[in-house]
């Protein structure tokens, strides 16, 4: 028997409780409902969605910040127990450098708050802060910094530095570059592509920029609404999109090359925007915009169908047995 | 050829802060003819949002001073304009669409009555009569014109209970308003999903196309300006270092800096390899004399110390740098 993945969550989920505006309850908003991945040691994997699709909230439960509804999250196949344990399993690295460090404290100080967490002696958390901003490629000199005097693209590596200090098996990267310029975006990928070969790390990365995700991502999930609505190896899943949504939002993404602009779905641009998590769509959640809907799609919600040994997609489109031409 | 509407002719600005100046815009010189999309791509701080502000006269004087050039609109110049001549223009004939549309609304007004009020406020400074109920049915015309659905229910809406697409869509429809030539759309669809922003430059298109608007996008995103823009002018620190038609520049850029900023966007095809580019943007307060871009170009020699010229390349395309005149002596 192969070794067990290095993270595994299994049909989670999350509803928090939605308020109206005087306190009373409204209701439930599904925000992930029965998200099954697996990311293999040393694995790049990818979760892309569009805002409000859930990405954010799975990243908070494996964390442990958010505990789900249902449905579970093991570490080398034995349940994530929730604490300190896990802190040092998986770490994150946040979206904007510039509030998730504290102004307060400087470089060095922030670095040291997971060394000093796990109770490391004085003289050995400062020599692994310098070992930690050489690891990141900025100047030892910068420990004794503040945020405020570092550029956007230098704060982020500060927090990939803070990140690796518990030396955790798994990063969560949360739209690490969307903050940045591109010239600046491309030195953090860069870093991040280097520190994952050298010190064999695992990476989580949420993004809504799929041109990014094809670049650094080796395994994809396309999250539509709180579901995976198609998951697969990067090359294949971009290559043949078989989920009318991740075909339309391949054909939306703005491309600067004739090469691209070739391997783009020829789809017509999506009407409409996301229906909201508190008020789900009957049936496939997608059917609201999907320009191929037919007979089944706004009663039942569909299953997964294999496609390739690794590609799956939820699409009635994809059944063997689908006929596109019953009336809906 | 259409006429050109807006001209900026080597337009140098700088702000004194704390007897510190920073030269920031350094000979902007771009053109903006009707019925056409013409896009100004930068990173931040390149001065895009300047260029901006000092066309619409936002910037306040102190701290921003133009030390040069000239601002063009319908070939009149607006820098030596009276206060309320260009303030008969601001608004009416150039308008702004702003970035946020989750902020630029103001939350405790219905969206008919922010629209009425730029009406009412048009209408007063222009001498004009028109009735409440004259300015709504301006409202909306004006917001089936940027498609949206059921107009009476919309200018009954907060903002809150608007989706980002159909907020950024109120701002546009608040920029037709008056009788607009020229928009100016500072990160039109940025702060939302590629799905919705697709629709947004799809609009801002048809509406070039439909009311002959003069359209200057100003964005980060090379791939919104590949989707959409006519014409585009490459900025890096304060200056423009290449132009050209949009087929032209993406297949043959010419310039170091658009080279390694092309090289820089992650390509949906894959095989993106991540290198950035060294170093970082220069101190206002002391520019590299010559070529602002020198001290992190690869191919920099001692004669980019000198101002570069800006040397046409095929057709309307242009570039300001050294290596082309070496090429073209």
């Amino acid at each position: 028997m192969s070794a067990p993945p290095l993270l595994e969550v299994i049909g989670l989920s999350k509803n928090f409780r939605a308020r109206g505006a005087f306190g009373q309850r409204a209701g439930e908003v599904k925000a992930v409902r029965g998200v099954s991945f697996a990311i293999a040691s040393g694995e790049v994997f990818g979760l892309a969605g569009e805002s409000g699709s859930g990405k954010s909230t799975i990243a908070r439960m494996i964390l442990g910040l958010t505990a789900p509804s249902a449905g579970a999250i093991m570490i080398e196949g034995v349940e994530a127990s929730p604490g300190a344990s896990r802190a040092r399993a998986i770490q994150m690295v946040f979206q904007n450098p510039g509030s998730s460090l504290n102004p307060r404290r400087s470089i060095g100080q922030s670095i040291a708050v997971p060394l000093e967490a796990a109770r490391r002696r004085r003289v050995a958390v400062a020599a692994r802060v310098d070992e930690l901003l050489k690891m990141v490629q900025l100047p030892a000199d910068f420990a004794e910094r503040y945020p405020h005097e570092l550029s956007g693209g230098q704060k982020q590596r500060v927090a990939i530095a803070r990140a690796l200090a518990a030396e955790p098996r798994l990063i969560l990267l949360d739209e690490p570059t969307s903050a940045l310029d591109v010239s600046v975006q491309a030195k953090i990928i860069e870093l991040l592509q280097e520190l994952g070969r050298t010190l064999g790390l695992t990476f989580l990365f949420i993004s809504h920029d799929l041109s990014l995700m094809r670049n650094f991502a080796s395994r994809v999930g396309v999250l539509y609404l709180g579901q995976i609505a198609e998951i697969g190896e990067t090359t294949a899943l971009f290559a043949s999109p078989a989920h009318p949504y991740t075909r339309s939002l391949l054909a939306s993404v703005p491309v600067i090359t004739a090469e691209e602009e070739a391997m783009r779905p020829n789809v017509p641009i999506i009407e409409g925007e996301v229906p909201s998590p508190a008020n789900l769509p009957a049936g496939c959640s997608f059917h609201t915009r999907c320009p191929n809907v037919f007979a089944p799609c706004d009663a039942i919600d569909p299953d997964f169908t294999v496609i390739a040994a690794d590609h799956r997609a939820r699409c009635h489109l994809l059944r063997p047995e689908a006929d596109t031409t019953l009336p809906r | 050829m259409s006429a050109t509407l807006l001209s900026l002719r080597d337009l140098s600005l700088e702000f004194s802060l704390f007897g510190r100046r920073a030269y920031v815009l350094n000979r902007v010189s771009l053109d903006v003819p009707e019925a056409r999309h013409v896009a100004l791509v930068g990173e931040s701080g390149c001065g895009k949002s300047v260029t901006m502000r000092a066309i619409m006269g936002l910037l306040r004087s102190p701290p921003a001073r133009i030390t040069g050039g000239e601002i063009l609109f319908d070939g009149r110049d607006l820098l030596t304009m009276s206060a309320p001549e260009r303030e008969a223009l601001r608004g009416v004939a150039m308008s702004m669409v702003f970035q946020d549309p989750m902020t630029s609304l103001n939350p405790v007004f219905s969206v008919g009555d922010q629209m009425g009020s730029i009406l009412k406020y048009a209408d007063r400074r222009l001498g004009r009569a028109r009735s409440k109920a004259e300015r709504m049915t301006r409202v909306y015309e004006v917001l089936r014109q940027v498609r949206m659905p059921d107009p009476e229910r919309i200018a009954l809406a907060y903002p809150f209970m608007l989706s980002g697409g159909m907020r950024q869509r109120v701002l546009i429809a608040m920029a037709l308003l008056n009788e607009t030539r020229l928009l100016i759309a500072d990160e039109p669809g940025t702060a939302l999903d590629v799905t919705t922003q697709a629709q947004i430059l799809k609009l801002l298109q048809d509406l070039v196309a439909e009311r002959h608007l003069a359209l200057l996008m100003i964005t980060h995103n090379l791939g919104v300006v590949r989707a959409s823009a006519n014409y585009v002018y490459v900025m890096y620190a304060g200056s423009v270092v290449e132009h050209g038609p949009t087929a032209a520049l993406f297949a043959n850029p010419r310039h170091p800096y658009t080279r390694a900023l092309i090289d820089c966007v992650p390509k949906l095809s894959g095989r993106t390899t991540f290198r950035g580019i060294e170093g970082t943007l220069p101190d206002y307060a002391a520019p590299p004399p010559g070529c602002r871009f020198a001290p992190r170009c690869p191919h920099a020699t001692s004669v980019c110390a000198t101002p570069p010229p800006d040397l046409a390349v095929g057709g309307a395309h242009g570039v300001s740098c050294w290596l082309e005149a070496e090429k073209a002596a």
